[in-house]
């Protein structure tokens, strides 16, 4: 079975290679290729081993990660619909309904997705990359459950194309294309993105449903959450499809950290940033979203799905060890700030990470030039000396 | 007494592979042909003193350095120049010399070693052939003559894949060491000898040079990462390195007069059934060290002079490379491997990240490699790794960066001076874009010697 796969796929490419029309379109059939097996390709030349660790395993890892929120989220999508109807159905059927809206709007974000990047790749002549795998999955996650599926496309052709492709490519982008799909729909479609009839499938068509979050509420000066804190860190509570849950979010940290493809630098940062200035503000104390808790900041809206898998994007975020501990910082630090003193975007993590994105080469320029002006003084040093 | 630096190194990871060379060393007897072989010198410009069908003895110069023209090298062994390989630009790649019985050799006028000057033991050195065992940093190239460096170090660690034991090579060569440490304290000023920091032994009996203890895990070995922690290299300084046994044959040089070749090389690996050391003459063939050593040579295996990280390709049929004392032999790749991307999977497969289960076995055995690439090369995406390798005051994927779009002035900034590409071996084998950082850094320490010199 594996032989005959491994023929039929090799008697392709030859056929694609000898074609001066088709040859373009290697990259594509490559693409296929290496996702069923690792290439036999050896060291020509550097080091003659080589570790196991390739892009494909790093991504398939995130995507791992985001597989228990993801779940999660679907079941809280048929949860939250049902509890307001005062139905009562089982787990499978309320995980059912989930996954009926949620699956097509995956489906949606891939096709539309890989579409641009295989064009991409064919157009350019590279091969195809594979962090649009861990985008792709992210882009629907971070929406709210009822939004169209064609503004789910367009935001994410928005995100390929300018986002990431314009940049250069995967590895080259500034802004982190996940979060820059979802600010892109945020603004351009707001009234999808926000208010108290999104968030809970089905609230704009049947009247029994309504659903705010817990931040759109206390932005409008709303004290009163009628959720408990365990409700908010398992993620029993209105809010986009898989960033409700804190709990998930922990797991999916925790495969993150094990593997070491999520820094818990940034993580750990943000955390300290997030809680730091939400107690200052309940020192403060003036509005309802200053004197929430500081600990239930950490738990409500995107912030730890955005800490744990946007913040720690590679590519977005600092690059440096000393530069992922103020970059995650600052996240946290902004995250809290946004949420409290812009009432009108209660989801603050979104705009803070995306924000510290475009900051991030500063910060590790400067880290960097740390490292510059000590070995020149060291020069100097030496000079004087002799 | 306690050594001066004791280095502590935390970052890195040792690559245990199967077929570690056995303590016990066979002499080989003489080979047919030997080859020198001026590509095994990093931006070596050679030219060359003799044609084919010249009779040379051993120690007659065969080419010298073009940059450098005092430095020669000359031939180990008395013979006749076999024929003389020639590659692009008609580039010296080989100088074959097919030995005779007669074992002529040039001899040199000893000078003193104890009231000689410093420039007559660098005479001789020149004189004797003796000079290219010395190499200088920056850049790795041969150390020039003219100059004179602020320390020489000489390491016994030895941390690389299937590395070396460099006590047992100079075991029975004890006097030909300390005579030579002795000539090498004229040349500078301090001279460094590092060893590992559970080592017992006599070597620190030997008075005059400054010890320093190493441990940790790879590249906790490399001279780089010593020089770094215990005097950084700055800009317009020099910093000459020698290997234990050329120290031995620099010594033994004084006490003969003649020019000394002696190899102690490992033949190690996990195609090697034997693997051991033998005794042999720079230049020698390389197929009957293999055959010694019972490597499986019924399938493709892929032959290094040198370690797996940063050796050099080298054919079954051809020589071992000037400086170095190990021959890594390992299997060719050439595997598909089904799904073989998903995480935890393939787990026997060698690997330095926790997305694979391979350093619960990593840790208690020795493993199996072969040459395949895992992947494909790709964009540069995850961040962090390449420090958790580099235990270095330097940020190794900017200083990459650097090299890449040929910033001079940055690479200076960023540490070009302080590194060789072998420092880069474990990034190359660990990073997940495949990305060649070793090939990345040799051009850009080519950039640096052609634009800064």
């Amino acid at each position: 079975m594996k032989k005959l796969l491994r023929h039929r796929i090799d008697g392709i490419k030859r056929d694609l290679r000898s074609s001066d029309k088709l040859r373009k379109f290697v990259p594509a059939i490559n693409a296929f290729d290496t996702f069923l097996f690792v290439p036999n390709v050896t060291t020509k030349s550097g080091a003659h081993i080589r570790d196991a660790v390739d892009t494909k395993r790093t991504m398939i890892t995130v995507v791992i990660a985001l597989v228990p929120a993801l779940l999660f989220g679907m079941w809280n999508t048929g949860y939250q619909h049902f509890s307001q109807l005062g139905e009562q159905v089982s787990v499978l059927e309320t995980f059912w309904f989930g996954f009926g809206r949620i699956f097509p709007m995956i489906a949606v974000s891939y096709a539309v997705g890989l579409t641009i990047e295989f064009g991409f790749a064919v157009y350019r002549g590279h091969e195809v990359n594979e962090g649009y795998l861990v985008s792709g999955l992210l882009i629907p996650m971070t929406m709210p459950v009822d939004i169209p599926l064609w503004m789910v496309g367009v935001s994410v052709a928005f995100a390929v194309i300018i986002a990431k492709e314009a940049f250069g490519g995967t590895g080259m982008n500034i802004l982190n294309p996940a979060l820059t799909a979802r600010a892109f729909a945020f603004f351009a479609y707001p009234t999808y993105m926000s208010g108290d009839k999104v968030w809970v499938a089905d609230a704009s068509t049947i009247d029994a449903i309504s659903g705010e979050t817990i931040l759109g509420s206390l932005a409008a000066n709303n004290a009163n959450i009628d959720y408990t804190w365990w409700d908010m860190f398992v993620g029993t509570i209105p809010g986009s499809i898989a960033e409700t849950s804190t709990l998930m979010a922990l797991i999916g940290a925790f495969i993150l950290i094990f593997t070491g493809v999520g820094s818990w630098r940034i993580m750990l940062g943000c955390l300290i940033g997030g809680a730091f200035t939400g107690l200052v503000f309940n020192l403060l104390g003036v509005n309802a979203l200053m004197t929430f808790p500081f600990y239930l900041h950490l738990i409500v809206g995107g912030f730890a799905f955005g800490v744990v898998f946007m913040a720690t994007d590679p590519v977005s975020a600092a690059q440096t060890t000393k530069g992922k501990w103020i970059y995650g910082i600052l996240v946290g630090v902004f995250c809290i700030l946004i949420r409290v003193f812009n009432p009108a975007y209660p989801e603050g993590v979104m705009l803070a990470i995306l924000l510290m994105n475009v900051f991030a080469p500063t910060i590790d320029h400067y880290v960097v030039h740390a490292n510059i002006k000590k070995r020149k003084k060291r020069w100097q040093l030496a000079k004087a000396n002799g | 007494m306690s050594f001066r630096y004791n280095l502590k190194i935390d970052s890195g990871a040792d690559i245990k592979i199967k077929g570690q060379a056995a303590l016990e060393c066979t002499e080989m007897p003489p080979s047919e042909t030997y080859t020198i072989k001026p590509g095994n010198f990093f931006y070596l410009n050679s030219k060359l003193l003799l044609k084919e069908g010249d009779q040379v003895k051993k120690g007659t110069p065969l080419f010298f350095d073009k940059g450098n023209p005092e430095v020669r090298f000359v031939s180990p062994i008395s013979g006749t120049i076999k024929s003389i390989i020639r590659g692009e630009r008609r580039r010296v790649l080989d100088v074959i010399v097919q030995r005779d019985e007669k074992q002529n050799a040039l001899s040199f006028n000893v000078p003193n070693i104890n009231k000689g000057s410093r420039q007559e033991i660098v005479d001789y050195l020149l004189k004797s052939g003796l000079w290219p065992y010395i190499t200088q940093r920056p850049y790795g190239i041969i150390a020039n003559p003219n100059q004179t460096p602020k320390a020489i170090y000489v390491s016994f660690v030895d941390t690389r894949p299937l590395g070396v034991n460099h006590q047992f090579i100079i075991q029975d060569k004890f006097k030909e060491f300390q005579l030579g440490i002795q000539a090498l304290s004229k040349l500078a000023d301090k001279v460094y000898i590092g060893l590992s920091s559970d080592y017992q032994g006599k070597l620190k009996s030997i008075e005059g040079p400054i010890f320093y203890s190493v441990s940790g895990p790879h590249p906790s070995g490399n001279l780089s990462v010593h020089i770094n922690r215990i005097d950084p290299l700055n800009a317009g300084e020099l910093i000459w390195t020698i290997n234990p046994e050329d120290v031995a044959n620099v010594g033994k040089s004084f006490l003969t007069g003649e020019f000394s070749a002696e190899r102690t090389i490992a033949v190690a690996g996990n195609v090697v059934h034997s693997p051991k050391y033998f005794k042999v003459t720079i230049g020698h063939e390389l197929l009957p060290l293999l055959k010694e050593a019972n490597v499986k040579m019924d399938q493709i295996n892929r032959y290094i002079n040198g370690d797996v990280l940063s050796g050099e390709f080298v054919d079954y049929e051809d020589h071992i490379g000037y400086l170095n004392n190990l021959i890594s032999v390992i299997p060719e790749g050439d595997q598909y491997r089904m799904f073989g991307w998903l995480p935890f999977h393939d787990n026997a497969v060698l690997s330095i990240s926790r997305t694979s289960f391979n350093w619960l076995q990593r840790g208690s055995k020795p493993i199996e490699v072969n040459t395949n690439l895992n992947g494909e090369e790709r964009a540069l995406v995850v961040t962090g790794e390449m420090e958790k390798v580099f235990p270095m005051d330097i940020y190794p994927l900017q200083l990459i960066k650097a090299c890449m779009v040929e910033d001079i002035e940055k690479m200076e900034a960023l540490g070009i001076f302080e590194v060789v590409p072998e420092d880069f071996g474990l990034i190359d084998f660990s990073n997940t874009s495949k990305l060649e950082a070793q090939e990345i850094i040799k051009s850009g320490l080519e950039l640096m010697i052609k634009e800064v010199g």
